[in-house]
Order: C-alpha cells, then sequence, then structure tokens
C-alpha cells in the first residue's frame, strides 16, 4: 500500500471534479430518472407524472411481445457467445504454436474488433440477401427457399452469425494473451514428462484458460445485450414480425418510436439489473484472472 | 519449437487457413460487391473476383452520403472522446491514488460502478438529460426551494438550459462519462514507487508539477493504449448519434450514415437494390479504425487486456 502522499488541497478536489459532474449528470442522474419513470405515468395532458407504483413493470411483463423479445435475446446471447468462444479459443490455441505466419494470422483475427457494428450488420445484409447474394443460390435451386426478411427463424440465423463473427475477435486476443502468459517452462516441463502437444493443451493449456474463459463468458453475454443494437438495425430493423426485435431494439422501438418512456424505462430497469447481475458474477472472477494476464 | 511434429504442423495451418476464409469471406464479398456495376452485382452467377468499377462506385457512394462533411465530424467527435478520456482519467486517477483524504474508497467505488450499466442500457433518459444537460440542477433547486427563493429576492425567474442536442458537446460528453481509462491509470500510478513521490517532494515539487514533469512522460504507453481503444469506440458508436443528431446535414457520423443505405423497398422504391453503393460506403466507413487497430496493434491489444474494454 502506497505510504507516499501528497498534503491534501483542494487541488485534489478540483482534479476530481469534472469526472464526479460528468457521472451525475450523465450516469447517475439518468439511472434516477429511469427509476422515477418506471414507477410514474405521465399525464397525457400535461401537468406531471402520477406515481403507479409496479403498474408499468406488470404492464411489460404481461406483454407476449417482451417475452418473445427475451427469448430471442436469450437465444441470440447463447448462440452468438458459444460460437464465437468456441472459434475463438480455437483459432488462439493455434496461433499459440507461432508457426510461420504467425504475425498475420494475429492480425487478421483481431482486425474485424474495429468493425463498426452497423457495419458488419449491412455486410451480412448483402451476405445473406435473398437476391444477390451467396445464399441467392439455394434460391436458384428452389425458388422462395432462402428470404431473411420473410421467414423469422432465418432472420435470427443472420443476425447469430453477423453477432458471432463480430464477437470472434474480441475473445480470441484474450485468449491468445492469456495462452501466451503461460510460462515458457511449465509447457517444456510438460513436454520432457512425454505430453505430447494436444496433451498439452487439453491438460495444462485449457485448464489455466478456466479464469479467463469466465470472464468472456459473461463479457460476450452482457455484450450481446448492448453491441447487438447496430447489427440488428441494420440487418433485420427487427423483423419479419418482430421476431428479431432484440431487447435493447425494443427499448429503442418503444421509447423513441412509441414514446412511451415509462414502458421503455421500465424495460430498462429489468436489463440494467440483469447487466448488474451479470457483472457482478464476473467481478468474482476478475480476482482469480488477475493472476494468470 | 519444443518438438518436430511435421503433421501437426500441417493441421494447424489447414484449420487458420479455414478460420481465415471464415473471417475474410464475408468482407471479402462486400469488397467484390463494391467492385462492380449495378447490373452485375444482381445478376446470376454471382461474381466472386473484383471488377473495374471500385473507384466510380466510391465516389458515387461518397458523394451520395455527403461523406466529406461527416467525415470531419466523426473525426472532431473521436478526438473529442479520446482527449476528454485520456484527460479525466489521468487527473481523477491522479487524485484518487496520490491524496490521502476521507471518502477517497467510496468515490472510487462511484466511479467504479459506471462501469456496469454501458450507455445503450440507459439510453432513453441520458437522452432526456441530453436534451437539457442543466435540468438535474434545476430539479434540485427547484426542490430545495432555492428556485422560489430566488424568485423571490430578484424576482427573477430561474430556467436553466442548455441543450446538447445536435451538437458536438452531446456527442461526446455522455461517451466519455464512464470509468474505463480512470480504471487502467489508477492501476499504473498504484505501481510508481513511493520512492519517486519522497523525492519529488524533497525536490520541492507540488502535485501538478509531479503529475506533468513525472507521471505523463511515465504513462506514454497508457496513454496510447487508452486513445487507441476509445478512438475506435467513439468512430464505431451508432446508437447514440442516431437519437442526438437529427441534423444530419451538419452534424451528421459516418457510421450512422450506414442506417441510410440499407437497400430495401424504402429506399430503392421496389427497384433494384443498389448494393454496390450501400458496400462501397460500408468499406469507406470501417477502413479508419481497421487502420488504427493494424498499425497501433500492439497498443491497442494492450489497452483492451488491461482495461476490460
Amino acid at each position: 500500500m502506497r505510504r507516499a502522499y501528497f498534503k491534501t488541497s483542494w487541488i485534489a478536489f478540483a482534479l476530481l471534479a469534472p469526472q464526479l459532474l460528468i457521472i451525475f449528470v450523465f450516469f447517475y442522474w439518468p439511472s434516477a430518472q429511469a427509476l422515477y419513470w418506471a414507477f410514474t405515468l405521465e399525464q397525457p395532458w400535461g401537468g406531471g407524472n402520477t406515481w403507479v407504483g409496479f403498474e408499468n413493470f406488470a404492464k411489460v411483463l404481461s406483454d407476449p411481445y417482451y417475452w418473445s423479445s427475451v427469448r430471442v435475446s436469450v437465444i441470440y446471447a447463447l448462440a452468438t457467445t458459444v460460437l464465437a468462444m468456441a472459434m475463438a479459443l480455437t483459432l488462439a490455441v493455434f496461433v499459440d504454436r507461432q508457426l510461420s505466419g504467425y504475425s498475420a494470422y494475429r492480425v487478421a483475427f483481431i482486425w474485424p474488433y474495429a468493425v463498426a457494428a452497423p457495419a458488419v450488420g449491412l455486410a451480412f445484409q448483402f451476405v445473406f440477401n435473398p437476391g444477390a447474394g451467396i445464399f441467392s443460390y439455394i434460391n436458384a435451386v428452389s425458388p422462395g427457399m432462402w428470404n431473411p426478411s420473410q421467414y423469422p427463424s432465418q432472420a435470427i440465423l443472420s443476425i447469430v452469425i453477423a453477432g458471432a463473427w463480430k464477437q470472434v475477435a474480441y475473445s480470441f486476443i484474450f485468449f491468445l494473451a492469456a495462452l501466451q502468459s503461460i510460462p515458457r517452462s511449465l509447457t517444456e516441463a510438460a513436454a520432457m514428462d512425454g505430453a505430447r502437444p494436444l496433451r498439452r493443451v487439453l491438460d495444462l493449456q485449457l485448464p489455466l484458460l478456466t479464469p479467463t474463459f469466465f470472464f468472456l463468458l459473461v463479457i460476450n453475454i452482457t455484450d450481446s445485450f448492448t453491441d447487438s443494437f447496430g447489427i440488428v438495425d441494420t440487418l433485420t430493423g427487427g423483423g419479419p414480425f418482430r421476431a428479431t426485435d432484440l431487447l435493447v431494439y425494443k427499448i429503442y422501438a418503444d421509447g423513441f418510436r412509441g414514446f412511451d418512456y415509462s414502458g421503455a424505462a421500465a424495460q430498462s430497469i429489468i436489463l440494467m439489473c440483469l447487466v448488474m447481475a451479470l457483472t457482478f458474477v464476473q467481478f468474482r472472477y476478475v480476482e482469480r484472472r488477475v493472476h494468470y494476464t | 519449437m519444443i518438438e518436430r511434429t511435421p503433421i501437426l504442423n500441417i493441421v494447424t495451418h489447414l484449420i487458420l487457413i479455414f478460420g481465415l476464409v471464415v473471417i475474410l469471406t464475408p468482407i471479402w464479398l462486400a469488397f467484390v460487391a463494391a467492385t462492380h456495376t449495378l447490373q452485375a452485382v444482381n445478376s446470376h452467377p454471382i461474381e466472386m473476383w473484383p471488377g473495374d468499377q471500385l473507384l466510380i462506385n466510391l465516389r458515387e457512394a461518397w458523394a451520395q452520403s455527403d461523406f466529406g462533411p461527416k467525415f470531419v465530424n466523426t473525426l472532431i467527435v473521436s478526438t473529442g472522446v479520446v482527449l476528454g478520456k485520456i484527460t479525466l482519467a489521468c487527473i481523477t486517477a491522479f487524485s484518487l491514488v496520490f491524496f490521502n483524504y476521507r471518502g477517497r474508497i467510496v468515490i472510487f467505488w462511484m466511479i467504479f460502478i459506471t462501469l456496469m450499466l454501458p450507455l445503450e442500457v440507459r439510453i432513453v433518459p441520458t437522452y432526456a438529460v441530453a436534451a437539457n444537460a442543466l435540468s438535474p440542477f434545476q430539479t434540485i433547486m427547484d426542490a430545495i426551494g432555492l428556485t422560489s427563493l430566488i424568485n423571490m429576492i430578484s424576482g427573477i425567474e430561474v430556467a436553466l438550459e442548455w441543450n446538447l442536442l445536435n451538437s458536438y458537446t452531446g456527442l461526446i460528453l455522455p461517451l466519455v462519462a464512464t470509468a474505463t481509462g480512470t480504471f487502467l491509470y489508477r492501476q499504473f500510478f498504484l505501481t510508481i514507487p513511493d520512492e519517486l513521490v519522497e523525492a519529488a517532494r524533497m525536490d520541492g515539487a507540488g502535485p501538478l508539477r509531479f503529475l506533468w514533469d513525472v507521471l505523463i512522460p511515465l504513462s506514454k504507453t497508457n496513454i496510447a493504449a487508452l486513445a487507441t481503444i476509445m478512438f475506435v469506440y467513439a468512430w464505431n458508436q451508432y446508437l447514440w448519434p442516431l437519437l442526438v443528431i437529427t441534423d444530419r446535414a451538419n452534424y451528421g457520423m459516418v457510421v450512422v450514415q450506414l442506417s441510410d443505405l440499407v437497400p430495401d423497398q424504402l429506399t430503392t422504391g421496389g427497384g433494384t437494390p443498389t448494393w454496390h453503393l450501400a458496400m462501397a460506403a460500408t468499406l469507406v466507413v470501417m477502413l479508419p479504425p481497421i487502420a488504427i487497430v493494424i498499425f497501433m496493434q500492439r497498443w491497442f491489444v494492450r489497452g483492451l487486456i488491461n482495461t476490460d474494454k
């Protein structure tokens, strides 16, 4: 722990003030505001909000559209996380063998992180579109078989693949960093004991990756809630028939297109609780992760 | 290399090449589409190799979306976020680490908690604040009776208003209001040995001089790492600018422009979708952050891993 400090003076607080001011106005106040709206209802003719208790939540939770949004969000979160992490882990393990072309492979798997979500959505809309992309071959064989703007399951498949594609890079960076922090002597000792490369992956590397794995699991699920907006908005627009109406997209649609602030606020509060719960789970593993990276 | 594994090496390369194909295919297809004419893109069999229309398509997409001023806007906002974040994170962490006042730990946690809720999750109320950034203070003054007190004494009705919609400030400030960099700087400052602080104090350096002459030169790698990830983060913002900026002609950002390019019934009026232009624009928008990540790879990876994003 630190023992040497500067004498506390107004400077300490002056340096602290800007950040505190900004997070008060743009973080704490809006979060509190969301709580206030979630428990009140705006009067149709003005005159302030009236207290309605849990009515907004009851309305949200009894809305079948909300539950279908929850369902597709969970499917999306799990499917993108599993796909992206499986692919990232496989690639990281093999890139970590550091054969020739190592740095080229490394760059190739890192740069997709920099692509904006709506750009991913738009590029994949082209890839998946029934008229001009590679999927148009399916329609050439049997007309009308592939059309994500018509079939809900195909639309969900499209956003899952686009979402997973976007997430691979982030997990790859962390897996590779974790693999490279495994001491070389450990690997050599295992080799000396007669462990072949694949045996070393299973018995040495994967167990040492567990903390990174749990960390990425939580981050990927959280990101799939927040980062999906751009992909959904440009790839499917929430359709067809609200099949890809993910939680953040629905908050946006209800709040800014439907002007239902109270309903959107109630949904925001539920999502906030969900994200916070996931983050708490993550904190339990952050400490353990630090030992390895 | 520990042992010779010729077969496994071939398998490794095969798997990695397969990974490359999976990662590169969508972007390759988008790139190919951007190099052909409208007819070629929408015809069968589809093109797998680039044509010669890239520059023509780029020029048309650029003009159609009016990218010139939008690139300037995006650059201004991204630079603003980078500078704001680095400055705020640095001075806040400095205050938290090098001074010993009461409530330090509480303040640290207050800042740290902001990492938990991304902007997307609290988008509706944040938008309301952006419409009048002084509304929190107005509400507080109203609540404690300060407004009516001032009104009584001076006869002036206090109505604070600072509208951030359609402004650079409105785009930048909410993106700066998280703890991302603060945490990174705090971790770094904690590794500064006590002896350095004592030496500086013995030489008569005050806190600000110590920050400017000792810490900032030492934290150059930190600054580079934070700058790369914040630049990419700010450049790729979509939902927030989509809401805050209604005056797209003057304040529009490039990524938001993509939402207008989705070739559906609305934009083409039932005509042939203009994929070649949409893909050309997508390439243009993607390029700057990709270039940053590739050229600043070392700093970028470091920043990403040390900040937990």
